[in-house]
């Protein structure tokens, strides 16, 4: 339906893609053209010679072209609607974010707590919103869906949590990196208190979470056949480092997986549960976090990574502000940019160009309001 | 309450009434272990039941009360505990009646839960934030006549002054009142990671959004909240996410709830510079 009143929000946006749109299109001439009117504009106004980022951007553009794109949606923590809409309608706004991407991703990766306290109604609910993703989906575990019933019913929606799979030359693997070692037999817990506690972000009583010895010994046959040149993308829902131990922003074994992944020219970690921008290199993997649709966790106190540029504290008053979606671009070399899709603000790049310099090149922006 | 425990302070917060009521249990059970000092301790020995009831003995040494239909070795239910314990009172100040004691009012009333609330999920267990089970100095034989002016320069072993109420406290006094603090700030760990505590309505609880209280800094009220358009302190914000993301009904700044939450705000920023007015 056209809407003749448009909101002046409405109108700048359309204005800009118009004008970057344009951009893309120029021929050389006309480019030139361009070129030479914004220089002749600045120097009119008496500035330097003009040094434009927006000539830079669209000569990189060209170069740096993604070889395919695919989304995610992650850590929904779904309560059943009945008892909390605010998550349902949440998911439902990044479902429609995927779904209206244009082009199409060649998948969608859900990244994991999916559900709040891993309820069969929680789960259902989660995984029949996600039937209305166009895109093929990709399923990852997290904590909230795990530890009720230790997997049962979510094995049962989506089968196997740990798979891996080939898609144009990129080998991907999917990891379930929220297993814990044994805190409740001992304490005599119920499932639902066990719950409750890995629940518990600040919750001291459950264990650190792990890949485990099993699993680390299938990634290592997975990858035997996998040639070293070829661009490995891992998924795992804790970030597969350590970062911060009291709030399992960490893997306990996360040190043997990296060495699993260091033979790999290039090596791509992708990982939900920290509900953040975050973004770390060690060695030759890169690390991307995924942004939460319920609600964005602060930073913690100590072990933020170097390479992570942090966003802007969360407006609490704003329920999707700080929260959101995104987008990673496999590029041609195989790394990955990584878009930051937040809602209520302009999207952030995070560039494979970024972390492989350092932090010298390409950096996102800075934060104006920076965590207390 | 179980044999074991000889003795147990009921929370102030729930009781209204400073210093706290000891429960004593029967005689029957072994002596308390011997305080560091030689000197006996007076011992409050509590008359036995005749029906196997409990009795309970208040901290003034004397006044005893057997609880009808309660067995020795029972839990009280809170009800009957609030009963018993006013009751202890009650009978204290008929004995002491030129003590100057103020009359307070019953234990506060929870926070009125609205009619058909749904059920949000009950909290986790927690773990005990500082608290150290064994080696209470509560338990370790009541107030006795160790406490106080005399026993200062002795225990800090140099020449105080002496004579001066308002100092005289020892080692032992500050444990209790740590003790009591940590209690505090305990209750405010509880309401904050239970979301039917604080009121929600959702299953949302503060912990949620605020890890070990995280981005809650208390230090930077009052403020002018550009959102509220006007100068908040740190209880309009708690107030603010009760009544927003938990979607509860907001508590009333006398309220223990708020004021535990507070002390447990605070508590997890020790050492953080006050910075009112900070954005």
């Amino acid at each position: 339906m056209a809407n003749k009143f448009q909101s002046i929000e409405t109108k700048h946006y359309a204005e800009r893609e118009a004008f970057f749109e344009g951009l893309k299109k120029l021929d050389r001439r006309a480019f030139l053209r361009v070129a030479g009117i914004s220089a002749g504009i600045v120097a009119g106004m008496g500035k330097l010679t003009p040094n434009s980022f927006q000539l830079v951007n669209v000569a990189d553009a060209e170069g740096q072209k993604p070889k395919f794109s695919f989304a995610y949606i992650s850590d929904t923590h779904l309560y059943e609607n009945k008892l909390n809409d605010r998550f349902v309608r949440a998911i439902l706004k990044a479902v429609d974010d995927v779904n209206a991407l244009d082009p199409q991703p060649d998948f969608v990766l859900f990244g994991g707590d999916l559900a709040q306290l891993g309820t069969a109604g929680e789960l259902k609910l989660g995984a029949q919103i996600l039937k209305s993703v166009k895109a093929p989906l990709k399923m990852m575990v997290g904590e909230h869906d795990w530890f009720l019933d230790m997997g049962e019913q979510w094995r049962d929606l989506f089968g196997k949590p740990n798979y891996s799979f080939d898609h144009k030359g990129v080998h991907f693997v999917v990891l379930n990196s929220i297993l814990e070692k044994d805190f409740w037999t001992e304490r005599k817990l119920t499932p639902m208190e066990r719950m409750k506690i890995v629940a518990g972000l600040d919750n001291g009583i459950q264990s650190r979470f792990e890949v485990g010895g099993e699993q680390r010994q299938w990634l290592q046959q997975d990858l035997a056949k996998v040639a070293k040149n070829t661009p490995l993308i891992v998924f795992s829902h804790s970030p597969l480092y350590k970062y911060y131990k009291p709030w399992n922003f960490w893997t306990d074994d996360a040190d043997e997986v990296q060495a699993i992944l260091k033979p790999y020219e290039k090596v791509t970690v992708i990982h939900g549960h920290t509900h953040q921008l975050l973004s770390n290199r060690i060695g030759n993997i890169q690390f991307h976090g995924m942004l939460s649709t319920a609600w964005p966790w602060p930073y913690a106190p100590e072990g933020l990574p170097a390479l992570t540029v942090p966003m802007n504290r969360a407006d609490p008053f704003s329920q999707f502000d700080g929260c959101g979606n995104g987008r990673m671009d496999v590029l041609e070399s195989g790394l990955v940019d990584k878009v930051y899709n937040l809602w209520e603000r302009d999207p952030i790049t995070v560039r494979a160009s970024f972390l492989g310099s350092n932090g010298k090149q390409s950096a996102p922006p800075k934060p104006k309001l920076p965590t207390y | 309450m179980t044999l074991r425990m000889k003795l147990l302070v009921v929370p102030c917060a729930a009781l209204s009434f400073a210093g706290g009521v000891a429960l004593a249990t029967s005689p029957a059970t072994k002596p308390a272990p011997s305080p560091p000092a030689s000197a006996p301790l007076p011992k409050h020995v509590v008359p036995t039941s005749k029906d196997g009831n409990l009795v309970l003995g208040l901290c003034d040494g004397e006044t005893s009360l057997e609880v009808e239909g309660v067995k020795d070795g029972q839990k009280l239910t809170r009800e009957q505990a609030v009963r018993a314990t006013a009751k202890l009172m009650d009978d204290w100040r008929k004995k002491n009646p030129d003590a100057l004691w103020d009359d307070v009012p019953g234990p506060a009333l929870a926070q009125a839960t609205p009619p058909g609330a749904k059920k949000s999920p009950p909290p986790a267990p927690q773990p005990n934030p500082g608290s150290k089970p064994a080696g209470s100095p509560v338990q370790a034989g009541g107030v006795g006549a160790q406490t106080g002016a005399k026993a200062v320069p002795r225990q800090e072993q140099a020449n105080l002054q002496t004579g001066h109420t308002y100092g005289a406290f020892s080692e032992r006094d500050e444990k209790v009142w740590a003790e009591s603090t940590q209690a505090f700030v305990k209750e405010g760990h509880r309401v904050f990671h239970d979301a039917e505590a604080v009121g929600g309505t959702v299953g949302v609880s503060c912990d949620m959004c605020h890890p070990d209280a995280a981005n809650t800094h208390p230090e930077t009220y009052p403020k002018y909240q550009v959102q509220l358009g006007r100068v908040a302190l740190l209880r309009d914000m708690i107030n603010w996410c009760i009544e927003n993301p938990a979607r509860g009904k907001p508590l009333a700044d006398g309220d223990p709830k708020m004021r535990a939450m507070e002390a447990y705000i605070y508590a997890q920023r020790k050492g953080t510079k006050l910075e009112y007015g900070k954005h």
